[in-house]
């Protein structure tokens, strides 16, 4: 009996139908519980189904390869979802046109903020060059963030784990600092968290408010665009290699 | 449903194409959503099928940047040699940015702030 189930289990180990159910499992699970929770921002879906993934993969002794060959199918739909967001877009588009002022300059200064603090502060702390060049992109979405630490010398997938945190971070902390800060208005909360948090600022953006979650597309989409331009010019400069 | 998950990898491939082929630091997918946003724009909107289609896809954007958090578990030796410069910077670059954004866009906001004209 004992033996059957060892061997159904290295049947499982190695094929790409166990990563790709634990996802949904886990993220299904996490999703329930922050919905019984009443979309309280520290419930994050993505934190706890993260935290339920490594454990059990630790447990098991899953190598992180082994889980994303089933993984990957997930991951894969980034991109289409990445193009969908121009359906929102086109949606909030005449309140668009008529914020272009807010929406440039917003864009601009958050952007270089997010770039230049990122790196600053960890390089106060003596973090290591390969360390704060991964930090530089980190408040882009992950495939460009990834293409980003490539090109300048950091370490990609370090950059695509700095990413999700950045974006679980702002998720869960973004209702606090509007509100401390008076702001109301649902354009400029959801952009904001789409230039601070990506992708993950922008879920969670669609599920408080329509028109935040328009406009977090697209300031992640304007984000990451201006973000690829400005890192490779500011990284090496901000790391201070010369 | 297929239709619409077709046209969304149509746009993605061609955004692909155009950034490798010319070069762009821009990545594939971003390209691709200006591109459908523009043949939104020709098109006079997106039929029910890539509305419904999208939504779907939207709706659990969460959930497919779980892959890549469980990345972490490779990293957790950088993460536990460097947490706490990493996790300042994360923390206050995430707070900044939010601040610095909100506060900008507030100051270049036209006169009647708040709610849209519909």
């Amino acid at each position: 009996m004992n033996a059957d189930l060892g061997q159904i289990w290295v049947y499982l180990s190695a094929s790409p139908l166990l990563g790709l159910t634990v996802t949904l499992l886990a993220y299904q699970g996490a999703f329930w519980i922050y919905q019984r929770s009443g979309a309280h921002p520290l419930a994050n879906p993505v934190l706890i189904a993260v935290f339920v993934l490594v454990l059990f993969l630790t447990l098991t002794a899953t190598s992180y390869e082994t889980y994303f060959a089933g993984a990957q199918f997930v991951h894969f739909l980034l991109g289409p979802a990445t193009v969908a967001l121009a359906i929102p877009l086109y949606t909030q588009f005449r309140r668009v046109r008529a914020m272009l002022l807010p929406v440039l300059a917003g864009l601009l200064a958050g952007s270089l903020t997010a770039i230049a603090s990122a790196v600053l502060v960890a390089r106060l702390f003596d973090a290591s060059p390969s360390t704060q060049l991964s930090l530089a992109p980190k408040s882009v979405t992950t495939p460009i963030a990834m293409g980003i630490a490539e090109r300048i010398g950091g370490i990609p997938s370090l950059t695509a784990v700095l990413v999700i945190v950045t974006g679980i971070l702002g998720a869960v902390g973004a209702r606090t600092v509007f509100d401390a800060m008076r702001v109301r208005d649902p354009a400029i909360r959801g952009f904001a968290i789409g230039v601070a948090s990506h992708g993950i600022g922008t879920a969670r953006a669609f599920q408080v408010n329509e028109q935040s979650g328009a406009f977090a597309a697209l300031a992640m989409g304007l984000n990451g665009a201006l973000t690829a331009l400005l890192v490779p010019v500011m990284a090496n400069w901000l790391v201070g290699l010369g | 449903m297929l239709p619409a998950l077709t046209q969304l990898l149509i746009f993605q491939l061609a955004g692909e194409v155009l950034a490798r082929g010319l070069g762009l630091p821009v990545p594939g997918p971003v390209l691709g959503m200006l591109l459908l946003f523009v043949a939104l724009l020709v098109r006079g909107g997106p039929g029910d099928s890539l509305q419904g289609t999208s939504q779907t896809l939207l709706q659990h954007l969460s959930l497919l940047f779980v892959p890549a958090g469980t990345g972490i578990m490779v990293h957790l030796h950088r993460v536990a040699d460097e947490w706490l410069p990493l996790l300042l910077a994360l923390l206050v670059s995430t707070l900044a940015t939010l601040v610095v954004t909100a506060g900008v866009m507030k100051l270049c906001q036209p006169a009647t702030p708040g709610e849209a004209k519909p």
